[in-house]
């Protein structure tokens, strides 16, 4: 084991350690959220899965956007078993592993393969940058995309730009090698794509080949070791969690919301003639959570899980009708915002820093709120099932219940319908005029 | 129109007899003036297709719908289990309903709660009485040119989607649709209690950025499923171009073609 495997070694543990402690500390972030059953229907809930995750069924309803990203994400996932060669290469100092256990056509075909994915993912992701920052498609600037989350999204492409680019060079100077009878490097391979690079370096001398190709295979690893633990503070976090959130996602009919069940014992309470109203809740009883949603605290975990897992992609906002005539709502901000909370909370936690600040009033307000219709056009668009709707009903029922803060109308609205049974001010008595008028 | 047939399920019950099914006339069906025709039309076709239905009249209360979108969910359950408390006395088994918002609640709310029912939307039963052939229409409304507005709590929240456009085009009329349609449609703007309030500040109403897309179309008649969206419809269609089309429910188009 030489130098390099040491120094390889080393930086490969400490990027999984940091991997292993940040997503934790994600996972943790998420359980700080209210429980909420989703045990059920374990099959359905994998299909789902396959479908909307694995599938990409939703993706693919914008076909330009569907198709591109499909190649960036089976690139991805094809891609990555050259990592495994490139690990075990970087521990025991081996230089193209998997040819020496795998049939030497196989092995042909699994790089060809790569080359060519490398390609495709190369060009999709040149064209996504192109949509984001020249063709400036309207849903990547809209207001809640700011300078941060335009970053974010610009850095993922030329990432993954440089992680294929630093691949194919890898294999044409490698080829180059190979052709010259260079020492180690006896291992030829399928050269599809990487053939066409070698032009660029043909006529260098060997150890400059030599510096280029280690070069550029310690930045495909470190570059994907980087990625890897960027993720995790980035949109990008969907390529993990787009699987739990399809898995855990609502499989009941959209317009099927919630029963609050807190409620339903006190209605029933209410209804109950046998009930005392004067008994006092036994003195060790836990302390009553509040009717929906202030803090992101008070969303379930399920919420939570979604927020992390949105990738800004705005499909939502760019489908809702009040974002689209111009109210404030924005589903995908919703998202965002309940994301960026749950975090301040639990960094502020961890810190010991005093915390005022609230989901609703200090990022969502309650005119934003009042401007959803409830159409479900959001939790239809998103590519992996996310339910902003859900968030800002539970908001909703904070504002009305816990803080009677609904606009005036509403109030007259509740009144009829507490009165006389329905939202306007008709007397039930008169509900079946219409038959003789 | 003849003579409009409607016994309450108190009638029923006094009679010793039991309705086949509840007919749920919502809130919007009972009271306001535009929906009500809506509501009558739909009991001609009962009428004339022999349908043993009941309503609830003065026992029936709002369904919650409104409430609970609003965020009132204690509002919302007080009326569910009022609401359910009254149709278990009753026995009902089966409702159907001119209301998508009353639909999408009794059908999926209220099973929570005690209301387990067999739920359908207008547009479901007639259907369902014309394959059984016990209604006929004349489908020879040839040269009118119809577009269908999905309502959201049909449509998205129950992927109704088909069964209104099928009716329509059992009309012999001509079905042009508009580019958002079907899960890609666009809210009229009055869900989730926006019927009972102003809208939020904005560059533009939903609903006249609706009926600015469904004129686009050059249609004779805006067809919906849904008192509130036709509500909504009517008003963008007043607001943006006065008479250019008119706007039905597909209950009044089918009654209006009774054979």
């Amino acid at each position: 084991m030489g130098i390099s495997n040491i120094i390889f070694l080393i930086v490969f543990a400490i990027a999984i350690g940091f991997f292993i402690r940040n997503l934790n500390r994600i996972i943790a972030n998420i359980k700080l959220g209210r429980d909420i059953d989703r045990s059920d229907k374990p099959t359905d809930r994998w299909k789902n899965m396959f479908r909307v995750a694995m599938g990409q069924s939703k993706m693919t309803r914008r076909p330009v956007a569907g198709i591109l990203h499909i190649i960036v994400y089976l690139g991805f996932l094809i891609i990555n078993i050259e990592v495994i060669e490139i690990v075990v290469d970087g521990i025991f100092g081996t230089h193209r592993f998997l040819a020496s256990v795998l049939p030497i056509g196989l092995y042909n075909f699994l790089i060809g393969s790569f080359e060519i994915l490398a390609i495709l993912v190369l060009v999709a992701c040149v064209i996504f940058l192109v949509r984001r920052n020249i063709i400036r498609i309207k849903r990547f600037w809209s207001k809640e995309m700011t300078n941060w989350p335009r970053t974010d999204a610009n850095l993922i492409l030329v990432f993954e730009i440089l992680l294929m680019s630093a691949f194919l060079v890898m294999n044409a100077t490698d080829s180059l090698l190979i052709a010259v009878g260079a020492e180690h490097y006896t291992t030829s391979f399928s050269n599809p794509i990487s053939q066409y690079f070698q032009f660029f370096f043909s006529g260098l001398e060997t150890s400059t080949l030599v510096l280029i190709e280690r070069f550029t295979w310690w930045f495909h690893i470190i570059g994907i070791l980087g990625f890897m633990n960027y993720v995790l503070i980035s949109k990008h976090l969907h390529i993990f969690f787009a699987f739990p959130s399809t898995y855990f996602a609502n499989l009941n009919p959209l317009g099927q919301f919630t029963n609050l069940e807190s409620v339903t014992n006190e209605v029933k309470l209410m209804m109950d003639p046998n009930a005392d109203p004067y008994t006092a809740p036994p003195a060790d009883a836990p302390e009553p959570e509040s009717f929906g949603a202030k803090d992101a605290t008070d969303l379930n975990w399920v919420q939570l899980l979604n927020a992390y897992s949105c990738t800004e992609c705005g499909r939502c906002t760019d489908n809702c009708p009040a974002n689209h005539t111009g109210k404030l709502l924005s589903p995908r901000k919703v998202m965002m915002d309940t994301r960026d909370r749950i975090t301040e909370i639990a960094d502020n936690k961890r810190k010991g820093v005093e915390d005022t600040k609230a989901l609703l009033g200090d990022y969502i307000t309650a005119e934003e709120l009042w401007a959803c219709t409830s159409c479900n056009a959001c939790t239809d668009a998103c590519p992996i099932d996310l339910d902003p709707l859900g968030i800002i009903m539970d908001m909703r029922r904070y504002l009305v219940m816990e803080e009677s803060a609904a606009p005036t109308e509403l109030n007259m609205m509740f009144t009829n319908v507490e009165n006389n049974g329905a939202p306007w001010q008709f007397s039930a008595a008169d509900r079946l005029n219409w038959k003789d008028e | 129109m003849s003579e409009l047939q409607v016994k309450t399920m108190a009638e029923f019950m006094a009679e010793g007899k039991e309705a086949e099914l509840l007919f749920w006339v919502g809130s919007a069906g009972s009271f306001d003036d535009r929906a009500k025709k809506i509501t009558k039309a739909f009991v001609q076709i009962m009428n004339k297709a022999n349908v043993n239905f009941g309503v609830l009249g003065s026992e029936e209360l709002s369904s919650g719908d409104a409430a609970k979108r609003a965020g009132n969910e204690f509002l919302f359950q007080m009326q569910a289990m009022m609401n359910i408390e009254v149709m278990n006395a009753y026995n009902v088994k089966r409702i159907v309903t001119t209301c998508p918002h009353s639909y999408n609640t009794l059908k999926n709310e209220y099973k929570g709660l005690g209301g387990v029912y067999k739920v359908q939307h207008h547009t479901e039963f007639i259907a369902e009485l014309l394959a059984e052939g016990k209604l006929k229409i004349t489908g020879n409304l040839n040269g009118t040119k119809i577009t269908y507005h999905d309502p959201c709590y049909l449509g998205r929240a129950n992927n109704v989607y088909d069964i209104p456009r099928e009716l329509i085009k059992s009309l012999g009329v001509e079905l042009v649709e508009m580019k958002r349609s079907k899960r890609k449609s666009f809210c009229c703007g009055a869900g989730g209690a926006q019927m009972f309030k102003e809208p939020e500040n904005g560059a533009q109403d939903i609903n006249i950025n609706r009926t600015e897309e469904a004129l686009g179309l050059n249609p004779d008649i805006i067809a919906t499923g849904c008192p509130f969206c036709n509500t909504m419809m009517t008003d963008g269609v007043k607001a943006v171009n006065e008479g250019a089309a008119q706007v039905k429910d597909i209950a009044e188009l089918i009654a209006e073609n009774l054979l």
